[in-house]
């Protein structure tokens, strides 16, 4: 029998020539941390079936020794990423890795948030008291009086603040099931740390939820010392501020399960329950650009939606790009549809062929944008004052008298519908856009019957006043 | 010598991988692994076992942070 390293790439291919080495300092704690990982991971026959998040620092190269699926998130992410890596591929494992520069300041919320929600991945954290790539500064877990390249007189705890514990922080978490502190300082503590790193994947492979295992680690190079100095360090001085110890095992309870949701594709949830084709360019087909525009609560990306929707039907090219404050109601909104024969290429319109404009400030806003040639229809109840540019045809339309005067004054939308048709300003037959507004409102069937009305009448409006 | 023959056990040092931090020679309960006055190509001092006292407990493989410097052959294939 041959104890060797599993679970690692015969040949790293960093660099050329040195296949066989890390880039590890000497006596660096990374290597006999991944020994530990790779070898569990081969014991457990997960190797396949593992996603290995490399973070930023001395483990940022973890995707060239580990034999296993590997991506690398951004300073501070490795957990972020993780926690995105479980929602989309929920029957793997993943493995996050982070030093505590990395976990303990930029990315703390990120896995303190994932450890609160429980997110099922094996969380590893390397805590050698500071920053160990960028030179030896003061981390968040550098210890009263530690001298870093930051802290030259030692840290000051009162202006600083304490060694961050992140153990015993998570530890009032509820979601975790697994949390221990070990060390690789000498061999008894390695043989602990090599079980509770093996019990974290365990548990992933169990798939009953967060572990969470910090490794306290030498670090020669920036505490100043040789490997020997460097683990008496940890052991000596580290372990006070960070007693090892099993803060907490619950794998053997059976994991919470989430709420079950029917899965859906993003197609089923934008698509309105129909498959777009790929179309055919339609030659005969002019490009127009609308822009429909007022404040939220009117509907106007309602009415650029039912266009759209039409338009869509009749097997043209359509964009419909909304665009709206953050208020849920009564901010400023607007939606450009751009109906064309052929591909579109900008959803974005800067200047509408058809502008409908339902309220003042939209009004002033967009009439000056709209170019010769161009249409404007806006509410008739608003007072024009700005000037329409030269070759403008503008349209004062009583949108909301009519939709009041048959019974459904919210409809102003639907009544503009009416009027785009019959002035010929949607090329497409009225009977599309009364189809389109009926399938607008399958969820809401009441309403169906007084915007139908509406529209008749603001056609015949429109017929006898505008034409 | 008489007990590093076929069938006990013994560390294999790759000397090339070896770094020569000292974590094996500090780690060996039998005090069998010293590090070398020579180096390798890289210019570390390297690890080098006495060639008896092994008793495969394979302390020297767990302390080395290098993945391929050293392994523990317990018996001879």
């Amino acid at each position: 029998m041959i104890v060797r390293s599993q679970g690692f790439y015969p040949e790293f291919e960093r660099k050329a020539g040195r296949k066989r080495t890390t880039h590890y300092c000497a006596g660096c704690g990374h290597g006999i941390i991944q020994k530990l990982i790779a070898e569990a991971m081969a014991d457990l026959g997960i190797q396949d079936d593992t996603v290995f998040v490399s973070p930023v620092g001395c483990a940022a190269f973890c995707y060239y020794y580990l034999d296993c699926g590997n991506v690398a998130g951004p300073h501070g992410r490795a957990a972020a990423v993780a926690s995105g890596l479980v929602r989309v591929i929920p029957d793997k494992i993943v493995v996050a890795y982070q030093g505590d520069g990395d976990l303990g300041a930029i990315g703390f919320n990120n896995a303190f948030q994932a450890a609160n929600r429980g997110d099922g991945f094996a969380h590893f954290f390397v805590n050698n008291a500071l920053y160990g790539m960028t030179g030896g500064q003061m981390a968040p877990t550098t210890l009263a009086g530690q001298k870093t390249t930051t802290s030259p007189y030692g840290r000051d705890v009162v202006s600083t603040g304490e060694p961050l514990k992140v153990c015993e922080v998570f530890d009032q978490l509820e979601r975790p099931v697994y949390i221990e502190r070990v060390s690789v300082a000498d061999s008894k503590r390695i043989m602990k740390a090599r079980k509770a790193i093996r019990k974290a994947l365990e548990i992933q492979k169990e798939g009953k939820g967060y572990a969470f295992v910090e490794i306290l680690s030498p670090c020669p190079t920036n505490m100043k010392a040789d490997a020997m100095g460097a683990a008496a360090f940890v052991s000596e001085e580290m372990e006070r501020a960070f007693p090892l110890r099993l803060f907490r095992d619950r794998s053997g309870e059976e994991p919470p399960r989430p709420i079950e949701v029917e899965a859906r594709s993003i197609d089923d949830i934008v698509s309105a329950d129909y498959e777009g084709d790929a179309i055919d360019d339609l030659p005969d087909v002019r490009e127009r650009r609308y822009k429909f525009s007022g404040f939220g609560g009117q509907g106007i990306l309602s009415l650029g939606l039912v266009i759209a929707d039409a338009a869509s039907e009749m097997g043209r090219h359509v964009s419909w790009f909304p665009s709206y404050g953050p208020e849920q109601r009564g901010g400023s909104a607007s939606c450009s549809v751009v109906v064309s024969g052929r591909e579109i290429g900008s959803p974005a319109i800067d200047h509408p062929d058809v502008l409908v404009a339902m309220n003042q400030p939209s009004l002033e806003r967009f009439l000056p944008t709209v170019p010769p040639g161009g249409v404007a229809i806006y509410e008739e109840s608003v007072p024009l004052e700005a000037t329409a540019p030269e070759g403008v045809t503008v349209h004062p339309f009583p949108a909301s008298r009519i939709a009041a005067e048959n019974g459904a004054p919210k409809a102003a939308n639907t009544a503009l519908l009416g009027c785009l048709v019959e002035l010929g300003l949607l090329d497409m037959p009225g009977e599309e856009l009364r189809r389109a507004l009926v399938r607008s409102f399958a969820a809401k069937p009441k309403l169906v019957e007084g915007n139908l009305a509406v529209f008749e009448a603001a056609r015949g409006h429109a017929r006898r006043e505008l034409l | 010598m008489s007990d590093s023959g076929p069938g006990l056990p013994r560390p294999v040092i790759f000397s090339e991988e070896c770094k020569g931090c000292g974590r094996c020679v500090e780690a060996c309960p039998k005090k069998v692994l010293h590090l070398t006055g020579e180096v390798n190509a890289m210019g570390y001092p390297t690890a080098e076992y006495a060639g008896a006292g092994c008793v495969g407990c394979a302390f020297c493989f767990y302390n080395c942070p290098e993945p391929y410097a050293v392994e523990v052959h317990k018996e001879d294939e």
